[in-house]
């Protein structure tokens, strides 16, 4: 975790060859009371492309997400006046179903829990990473544009049927274990976009604590070996620092 | 508050007084029925002595006519302890006997009637000094018009029971004296015994955690109590010493990185004179930071296990799916640094717990192994690394084991390496926090188990023993 802002989370250093995810710019409303911290993420979103708004008490943050169309909204979870809970829980009532990220100081596991029982759809315990908050913001305005869930995915040549759990490179088959399949599935849904390795821990093994090791990273060495091997464009891209990206680089 | 009146506000003393209470009518009953039948019986004789002596002397009457009945009378009527005679003519003469001054009208009814006398012997002189007699008379009517009154002195039945009342009211009295002195007495031993626990108890309070409540010795519940009381504060002064210690140990590995990450902000802004290098130490810096995240986020975790929060989370899970998914997350891990990993985990094994932190628990003994595993490579002769993850079933216990044949560590620094922070010497250059044993160790006490380390003939085997759960729906 040595390189945060290297290649992703900031446009204007991309290094030749490297993988640049696929960026749509975004509209998001942060509803932080800390100002500083507050001003420095509207900032930092802002550097790589996207807008960004930012409240600083529940009411007024609440007040903005119902007349502002946002794609993401970023919710502290103690914030004076409202707390973020109800900010959002207040947002689902009224039928907006705009996706929230949770950020909270409390941290582990319950408080997880009933921040997406409220309604939120990600969580991010304080202290954060910038590329890791990045990463997930992006992922949740992805899932708003609502996608079907499609049957067949496909990134290049490469092909996976998610009935019949087969993988396909061109026409040569390529045999994965059940979790490198659901670890494959994962990062071609969010093809072109970055994901971190909490996210693949959270979202392909379930767990919620810091494995300490990156043992990540050698699961994705392995898929990479089945996947990548032999062929001269690779698909499954290192994002120094922040987590692994899938796309076509040909396109 | 008196003194006096926090005697009386004790639950001993207000039950001195429910137990008084009634103990007192409890003996005023008695005696009042003791009393009641007593003059029944004293009465009874009366009457039957009574009727008995009518009954002569109106045979003497029917025998000898009226003279024989006078001559009988008086010469009963002179006997000492003699029963109350009178004869008289029906218009009320008296014609024989030993009592006058009678109520008025007695003669007139035959039947039983109570009534004032006085004795003929004693009517002229002592008229001033003795007040009337009561006695209980039957009047009866003699065939030719005569009356015969005969009847006995009621002094005695009066004087039975005026003593029976009497020891009566003195009982209850002595019962009600005696009741409130060892009430009052009992009370205030168990007063004193309470204050001086409340006098200790404040002292403790006011932060000597080192004192200890007194016990008399007498095994009564006032002296369970205060032994129970005492075992809690040893318990929490074993807390108290504990977090002292944590407290030392956080304040050592937090600030040792706090130190470098200060160190190198203030070198960078020292001497870097290129990006380069100031992208490098700000790198380093947030490479330091990322530690203390993590140290931080574990210290959290233990806390939160040792407090008993995450118990609100429990469920019923397969420790044996625990141990096939931790084990396949590390195993690529493992293969790459040439060790091998394998999972022993075939039978469901239940437990009812918090699923995250027995994964994380374990998942953390996994990442030791591999550590101690790989420096058992380094020394000589040492066989393939292997690592052998279990979950088994052992009576009402399920086992959750890590076994290395890495160099293990030496039965006098198992135990000390459970504590927070503590790292062997040859393993303090590896990642990691120390608290991975810890936080082991504490999830196993929240879920009423234990962590063990144990031979493993080289190496080390890690046990997390867990209190077997119900039966486990195996999902398909």
């Amino acid at each position: 975790m040595a390189t945060y802002v290297e290649n992703y989370g900031q446009r204007t250093t991309g290094r030749a060859g490297d993988a640049q995810p696929d960026r749509v710019t975004m509209r998001l409303l942060i509803i932080e009371d800390d100002r500083d911290a507050a001003d420095y993420l509207v900032k930092a979103f802002r550097e790589v492309g996207h807008v960004a708004d930012a409240a600083h008490d529940g009411e007024d943050g609440l007040a903005h997400a119902l007349d502002g169309q946002y794609d993401v909204l970023i919710v502290d979870r103690m914030l004076p006046k409202l707390d973020g809970l109800t900010v959002i829980g207040t947002l689902r009532g009224k039928g907006i179903e705009t996706p929230a990220l949770i950020l909270s100081a409390l941290g582990q596991v319950d408080d997880r829990v009933k921040g997406l029982r409220a309604g939120g759809d990600d969580y991010l315990p304080k202290p954060y990473s910038f590329s890791e908050l990045l990463a997930r913001v992006e992922v949740l305005a992805r899932r708003r544009g609502g996608r079907q869930e499609e049957t067949e995915l496909r990134v290049g040549n490469l092909h996976l049927d998610r009935l019949s759990h087969m993988v396909r490179r061109g026409d040569e088959e390529i045999t994965l274990q059940p979790r490198e399949f659901r670890l494959l599935e994962y990062l071609m849904k969010h093809a072109g976009q970055v994901v971190t390795r909490t996210m693949l821990l959270e979202n392909v093994w379930d767990y919620h604590f810091d494995p300490q090791t990156n043992v990540i990273d050698v699961h994705i060495s392995r898929l990479r070996s089945k996947i990548d091997k032999g062929f001269s464009q690779p698909l499954l891209h290192t994002i120094r620092g922040t987590g692994y990206m899938i796309r076509d680089g040909a396109r | 508050m008196t003194a006096l009146g926090k005697l009386f506000r004790t639950t001993t003393f207000k039950l001195t007084l429910v137990y008084l209470t009634v103990f007192a009518l409890f003996a005023a009953f008695l005696l009042g029925y003791f009393a009641f039948n007593t003059r029944r019986l004293i009465t009874e004789q009366i009457t039957d002595t009574v009727n008995a002596e009518i009954t002569g002397l109106s045979e003497q009457y029917r025998q000898g006519g009226i003279r024989r009945l006078v001559i009988a009378v008086d010469e009963r009527a002179r006997r000492p302890g003699s029963s109350l005679y009178l004869v008289t003519t029906f218009s009320g003469e008296a014609l024989a006997g030993n009592v006058t001054a009678l109520q008025p009208g007695t003669l007139d009814n035959p039947g039983w009637i109570e009534t004032t006398y006085r004795r003929l012997d004693e009517a002229k002189e002592k008229e001033k000094i003795h007040p009337d007699h009561h006695a209980l008379v039957r009047v009866f009517q003699l065939p030719g018009g005569f009356r015969l009154l005969v009847g006995r002195d009621l002094e005695e039945r009066e004087r039975l029971y005026h003593i029976v009342t009497a020891a009566g009211r003195w009982s209850v009295a002595i019962v009600i004296v005696l009741g409130l002195a060892g009430g009052l007495f009992v009370t205030r031993r168990v007063l004193r015994r309470v204050d001086a626990m409340t006098e200790t108890s404040r002292s403790i309070m006011a932060g000597d955690l080192g004192e200890r409540l007194p016990v008399a010795g007498t095994g009564d519940e006032l002296d369970r109590l205060a032994v129970n009381l005492n075992l809690m504060l040893e318990r929490i002064e074993a807390l108290m010493h504990g977090l002292k210690q944590v407290s030392d140990n956080i304040a050592h590995d937090l600030k040792t990185p706090l130190t470098r990450l200060r160190n190198r902000t203030e070198q960078a802004l020292r001497t870097a004179s290129s990006e380069a290098e100031y992208r490098a130490a700000l790198e380093g810096t947030i490479e330091e930071s990322d530690g203390l995240i993590r140290t931080f986020n574990a210290l959290l975790m233990i806390a939160r296990a040792e407090s008993g929060q995450a118990r609100d989370d429990m469920i019923e899970f397969d420790a044996a799916e625990i141990a096939n998914d931790i084990g396949e997350l590390y195993e690529p891990l493992a293969d790459q640094k040439g060790i091998t990993l394998k999972v022993e985990a075939q039978t469901a094994a239940p437990v009812k717990g918090n699923r995250e932190l027995v994964s994380q628990a374990l998942a953390n003994l996994v990442d030791n192994a591999i550590k101690y595993a790989v420096l058992g490579e380094k020394t000589e002769g040492a066989a393939a690394p292997l690592i052998v993850v279990q979950a088994a079933n052992d009576g009402d216990r399920v086992l959750l084991s890590v076994a290395d044949n890495g160099p293990g560590i030496p039965e006098s620094e198992r135990l000390r390496v459970l504590e927070r922070f503590v790292r062997l010497e040859q393993s303090r250059l590896q990642p990691g926090s120390g608290l991975g044993l810890s936080l082991a160790a504490a999830v196993a006490r929240l879920h009423g188990g234990e962590l063990t380390l144990a031979d493993n003939n080289p190496g080390l085997k890690s046990i997390i023993a867990l209190p077997r759960g119900g039966p486990v729906q195996i999902a398909g």
